[in-house]
């Protein structure tokens, strides 16, 4: 792998996940420049990856001048916060507007952890974790209301949080029981809105692409 | 803002509700704390305020809501002048997180289920809530507390370590931790339970016994629905 390891940012990804995909626009919006290294997740892990993240052995990680920092939300806040002065703030200033970011980013992860039972669970099961999925989308959308993004005229940190569940939301059609047409209108248009910005269109790959690689790793999602 | 106006939805025996609590005393916020009565019913004030997870603790500050306990806490903090509860370092703020991070989405769960669930599948989560445990004690560093000299944000996080888990090993007669085990944590037990802010709103150790003691069945239901998830 080209690079130093213990200079400045990499960041440690895979290049479907949502997760690796939230810290890759929030560097991208702030404008700073970082090494990609792409890992294996199905077969071994890098050497790399098990010492970055030994307890969760996932992506991402993003290593700062060689230190590890594991887990997406807080991967974003800590690359806000060490660079302050460096591009747009990805998080509010005011305390109140910062606790209702932290609440809403950390609740778009639903959409993944829902998602996933609409798929791996079946009959009876399947439609209460189908329904909640509609929910979530629900209140998702009744947070975002008439706004352009979640925090107001600013694209920010509920934004990047969510918006790589979205090419997600064709696969849970196509292997649970989720229409795409149920997807709250104001939602829809807000992602088309995101998918404008460079940041977004350079970091999300279109919904083909992930039905692709979920069609090639059924087993691995508990997709039949 | 006056902090007059602060009100904080709890209930007994809540450790998420302590950590909110314990935040609002360190920076020394006069509060009301408002009781739910979760094992009867959710009041209309709580479905109000946190119609998404229905749950406590929620802070009232004025006109605001904040849900969730640690959005809570980094709120606290924000909001109010006093101490700082979070480290001031963004590298130090992100493993604080992480932990955090990792109690919650990690921890909870084989917690729940090393306790409150039976045979084979109880081993598997003793052995993982061992593992867990491990993790966070090698945080301490043989420092007095996960923040430093004195207590912070991680060991608000990890209150119910401090607390609650002897308190169910004797509801549940199932031993956790060996009395040999684990002596870093143990001491960070007692430095936690024995601060001076702390004690103020940590619950009674006897009627926490016998509140868990008295719905022994309603949370092993919860950790059979768990177990199917």
């Amino acid at each position: 792998m080209a690079g130093e390891i213990n200079k400045g940012l990499v960041l440690l990804d895979y290049w479907v996940s949502p997760f690796g995909q939230r810290c890759r626009i929030a560097l991208a919006e702030k404008g700073l420049s970082y090494e990609s290294s792409e890992q294996e997740l199905f077969g071994a892990k890098s050497e790399l990856l098990l010492r970055a993240n030994p307890v969760h052995k996932k992506v991402p990680v993003l290593l700062h001048d060689g230190r590890p920092v594991a887990e997406s939300l807080v991967i974003v806040q800590y690359i806000d916060e060490a660079f302050p002065c460096t591009g747009p703030a990805l998080l509010p200033a005011d305390p109140y507007a910062r606790a209702r970011a932290r609440f809403w980013a950390a609740y778009s992860d639903q959409v993944f952890e829902v998602g996933k039972r609409v798929w791996q669970l079946k009959g009876e099961e399947r439609k209460q974790a189908r329904e909640e999925f509609v929910r979530v989308l629900k209140n998702l959308d009744g947070e975002l209301g008439e706004k352009p993004f979640f925090g107001g005229e600013a694209f920010g940190f509920v934004d990047l949080a969510l918006v790589p569940f979205m090419p997600w939301l064709p696969s849970y059609e196509r292997y649970g029981e989720f229409s795409v047409a149920e997807v709250p209108p104001r939602l829809a248009a807000w992602t088309r809105r995101c998918g404008e910005r460079e940041s977004v269109a350079k970091s999300l790959y279109p919904a083909e692409k992930v039905n692709e690689f979920l069609a090639q790793h059924k087993d691995d999602y508990g997709i039949e | 803002m006056s902090p007059s106006t602060v009100k904080l939805i709890g209930a007994f025996g809540s450790p998420f509700a302590h950590r909110a609590e314990v935040a609002l005393r360190l920076k020394g916020v006069p509060y009301e704390l408002l009781l739910e009565e979760l094992m009867i019913s959710k009041s209309d004030l709580l479905l109000k305020h946190n119609p998404i997870h229905k749950k406590v603790p929620v802070l009232l500050h004025g006109a605001r809501t904040i849900c969730e306990s640690l959005v809570i806490i980094e709120y606290i903090d924000e909001a109010f002048d006093g101490p700082a509860i979070m480290p001031t370092d963004p590298y130090e703020r992100a493993m604080a997180r992480f932990w955090a991070h990792f109690m919650d989405n990690k921890c909870a769960k084989p917690f729940m289920l090393s306790v409150w669930s039976e045979g084979e599948v109880q081993k598997g989560f003793l052995k993982e809530v061992k593992e867990n445990l491990a993790l966070l004690q090698a945080q301490l560093e043989g420092k007095r507390f996960f923040a430093g000299e004195s207590i912070g944000y991680l060991d608000i996080v990890l209150c119910s370590l401090a607390h609650w888990l002897t308190v169910i090993e004797e509801a549940t007669g199932v031993k956790l931790v060996a009395d040999d085990e684990f002596p870093d944590l143990r001491r960070w037990a007692k430095e936690y339970t024995s601060n001076e802010i702390v004690k103020q709103c940590l619950p009674d150790r006897d009627q926490l016994l016998a509140f868990y003691t008295a719905h022994l069945e309603r949370y092993k239901m919860i950790a059979k629905a768990m177990l199917q998830q």
